[in-house]
């Protein structure tokens, strides 16, 4: 006996007998397709989270108790401000999506070791709350929440999450004695040597410094296909298009090899802008939001007073997203619709 | 962009998804005769086009093979008597896919071949290609239009209408469909493997009617077996097998015609707009049996597969068997049974009552299990972009079950609705299990309407 819509129906009555049976039969109705791939959106933010591991592993070790601490604080104010938005649009609170601890780990990371607890705290609830929840919560949101909690931070508290922010002596941490590569640069011209700097040896925001790691696990979700990898593919092209001119100059001995290295590319490259929500859904938006990216990355690093370019070039983008999907609606295969009326 | 890549990577088509086939429950199991159940309901319309109206009249004796009902419609396809027996008075039966239609019932009569000899009526015997080259393109037409013959891959358009030569597009190629790319099903695979000459027969007859001076089959490359056996039958006659990677959906029309022979059918079009005839492998042996042995469409093989049924089984059953029948030959349900699905797994439809009649176009029952039925709770879309990788037709599904689902008919139109083909990899694929292809079905269906009133 099994439940159905019309009560219990004996399964055997309703099969066996080849006179007219009874109609309800012990089987649930529903319409197609009737099978359904192991993917969630919980499963894709696991992924997440296990992409980021090579990130979180060289921040410990590298900030060690800070770097733990900026990602506790700003990951328990992501979740709880999740709990609390929901709570106040009258919503289930979907926490075990993990999306919300993404968003509060991706923000940690790209904070400096000696921001004080309440840049990551605010930047995290701003992040849930002004980031995602006004716009009508997950899949909603036009901007990275992330970013959006940063700029917040950084606006708000520049003093605590500026250039000079990421130099305190007081941590007792030999990589913060010293200014992060793309300031040295900017400031006095002053050239890092890669190998450190895709390593992950330098100054800069605990999530940021390790080219490598962030490449490690950028790949792991290109391969998982959690990440499209047309995003950090046109991001990197774009970055070596704009090194052209500088290459054609003879230049100096800052290489499109440090560009890429340095600073928040990268991460923010494999996983900020590749945040489904606030990225094109075709291949070809893909294309060339990843591209805007890395120009603009480019950009803002050598013309503007700003020593990075990665937040602001996500935002950016993000606001161009829906102009991008508009014009990449893709062709039928077969040719455009007849359209009849 | 796309077309670029596809090419370098060699993709046979765009997008698609490799759902788990399941087919190991049944593609070992011979095709079995289901003994004629005691009343057989004929449904009058079994294909896309006009309802044919009864010529008999209840109470009439009918042997099998005697014609039911007809129409003048071009685009129709008579019914005929799968058992002897006496008719009953009609009544409406509704099919799995919700249409409510008129069937004939047969009280089935005591005296039936054995299950050997419908056998050899059917797919067995002796099937010459020396009348091949004989037979008049025209008499091949009218013997499959007399014989009922609609495609038995699913849509049931009738045959003669495909194959009635059209001198404003000319046929330069049959393409013979055995992908079977749905999960669960292998009713086409053992065909293939038990009765593939009446296969190449029905195949080459089809190119003579059209005109086609090319006969390719298609079969997916991991029934090795069956590709194989239509080598061996086709014995030096110009019959080409062509084996095509594995992938949901290969049988579409569109997806098979690309892949086997690299031509792309216009948006909206049929493959007739690029020279080109698919049929499914059991049409081509209802053609064969049509010309070389006068007898009409009344038997099919169906699966009868899934974990949630005691005994999976590929039966030749009459049409108008009723789903009950087919699912009692196998045992019945088993405890954990939860979903009855007419067809695929991934287009089929969930059947409600089991009191429906077997069409001509009805290739398969999948019963699944509760752990099958993944219950899933739809969550927000997250603009992944999967259902826009896995599409077969490059479209947008994810934007056009949000212009569905708001009614929005300008932007499904700027998406392109009415090219969906309906297959189902992008509610299969979606992380959210939001079912798109399920609200953009209805879309259309709805969007039609309200431009129509």
């Amino acid at each position: 006996m099994t439940r159905s819509p019309h009560g219990p129906v004996p399964r055997e009555a309703a099969v066996t007998a080849s006179a007219p049976a009874p109609v309800a039969p012990a089987v649930s109705v529903a319409p197609g397709p009737h099978l359904h791939a192991a993917a969630s959106t919980q499963r894709m933010m696991a992924d997440v989270l296990v992409g980021l591991a090579p990130l979180v592993a060289v921040a410990v070790a590298q900030f060690r108790q800070h770097a733990l601490f900026q990602m506790a604080i700003a990951s328990c104010s992501a979740v709880v401000s999740e709990w609390l938005f929901a709570r106040m649009r009258g919503r289930p609170a979907t926490l075990w999506d993990l999306s919300a601890l993404v968003t509060g780990l991706i923000l940690a990371l790209s904070l400096p070791a000696g921001a004080p607890w309440y840049a990551g705290a605010v930047g995290a609830a701003v992040a849930i709350g002004l980031g995602k929840a006004i716009f009508g919560g997950l899949g909603q949101n036009l901007f990275n929440p992330a970013m959006v909690g940063r700029a917040f931070a950084m606006i708000s508290f520049p003093a605590a999450l500026g250039a000079s922010a990421y130099v305190s002596p007081s941590l007792g941490i030999e990589a913060v004695t010293s200014a992060t590569p793309l300031t040295a640069f900017k400031m006095s011209g002053q050239v890092t040597p890669i190998g450190p700097l895709f390593l992950g040896a330098t100054n800069g925001s605990i999530g940021e410094t390790s080219a490598l790691a962030a490449l490690l696990g950028g790949l792991y979700l290109c391969f998982r296909r959690t990440a499209p990898w047309e995003i950090p593919a046109g991001a990197i092209l774009a970055m070596g298009a704009a090194a052209l001119p500088g290459l054609a100059g003879g230049g100096t001995t800052w290489t499109l090899a440090h560009d890429l290295s340095a600073g928040a590319f990268m991460y923010g490259a494999f996983f900020i802008a590749t945040d489904p929500v606030t990225s094109p859904l075709t291949p070809r938006g893909k294309w060339i939001f990843g591209a805007g990216f890395g120009l603009l990355v480019a950009m803002i690093r050598r013309f503007s007073g700003y020593p990075e370019g990665v937040m602001f070039a996500i935002l950016v983008m993000n606001a161009l997203v829906p102009l991008i999907n508009r014009g990449t609606i893709p062709v039928p295969v077969g040719g455009p619709a007849p359209q009849t009326r | 962009m796309s077309a670029t890549m596809a090419r370098l990577r060699g993709r046979p088509f765009r997008g698609g998804v490799h759902p788990s086939e399941n087919k190991e429950l049944s593609w070992e199991c011979r095709i079995e005769t289901l003994p004629p159940p005691p009343v057989v309901q004929v449904p009058v319309l079994q294909h896309t086009g006009a309802p044919c109206s009864p010529v008999v009249k209840p109470k009439q004796e009918v042997r099998a093979g005697d014609l039911l009902a007809d129409s003048s419609a071009f685009v129709s396809a008579p019914v005929h008597a799968p058992v002897a027996g006496v008719v009953q008075r009609e009544t409406v039966a509704t099919l799995p896919n919700g249409r409510h239609v008129k069937v004939i019932p047969i009280q089935t009569a005591a005296d039936q071949p054995t299950p050997e000899d419908l056998w050899a009526d059917v797919y067995g015997g002796e099937w010459p290609l020396d009348g091949v080259e004989a037979a008049e393109p025209s008499a091949i037409v009218s013997a499959i239009r007399a014989a009922g013959i609609v495609g038995q891959g699913g849509a049931a358009f009738p045959t003669h209408v495909k194959l009635t030569p059209n001198p404003a597009k000319p046929v330069d190629t049959v393409l013979v469909n055995g992908c079977e790319c749905e999960p669960y099903l292998t009713s086409d695979h053992r065909l293939m493997l038990e009765a593939p000459r009446p296969i190449v027969v029905g195949a080459l007859l089809a190119a003579r009617a059209c005109g086609a001076r090319r006969v390719v089959a298609a079969v997916e490359d991991h029934k090795p077996g069956a590709s194989a056996a239509l080598r061996a039958a086709a014995d030096g006659a110009a019959f080409e097998v062509i084996e095509l990677p594995t992938k949901y959906p290969m049988g579409g029309e569109k997806q098979t015609v690309r892949a086997a022979l690299g031509r792309t059918i216009p948006t909206g079009g049929l493959p007739l707009d690029v020279g080109v005839v698919v049929l499914n492998v059991a049409t081509c042996a209802a053609i064969a049996r049509a010309v070389l042995r006068g007898r009409p469409l009344t038997h099919r093989v169906v699966t009868v597969t899934g974990r949630g049924i005691r005994t999976p089984k590929n039966l030749l059953v009459p049409v108008g068997a009723s789903y009950a029948d087919l699912l009692a030959a196998c045992g019945g349900l088993a405890p954990d049974a939860a979903r009855v699905i007419a067809g695929g797994p991934m287009m089929g439809f969930s059947l409600g009552s089991f009191q429906a009649p077997v069409t001509k176009g009805t290739s398969g029952i999948v019963v699944l299990t509760a752990a099958d039925v993944r219950a899933v709770e739809e969550t927000a879309c997250i603009r992944c972009g999967r259902c826009v990788d896995v599409c077969p037709l490059n479209l947008v599904p994810t934007r056009l079950a949000l212009a569905a689902r708001h009614k929005d008919w300008t932007m499904a139109r700027r998406f392109h609705i009415t090219a969906c083909m309906e297959c189902g990899c992008c509610a299969w694929v979606c992380p959210a299990a939001i079912p798109l292809v399920q609200l953009i079905r209805t879309g259309k269906v709805q969007m039609q309407k309200e431009a129509g009133a």
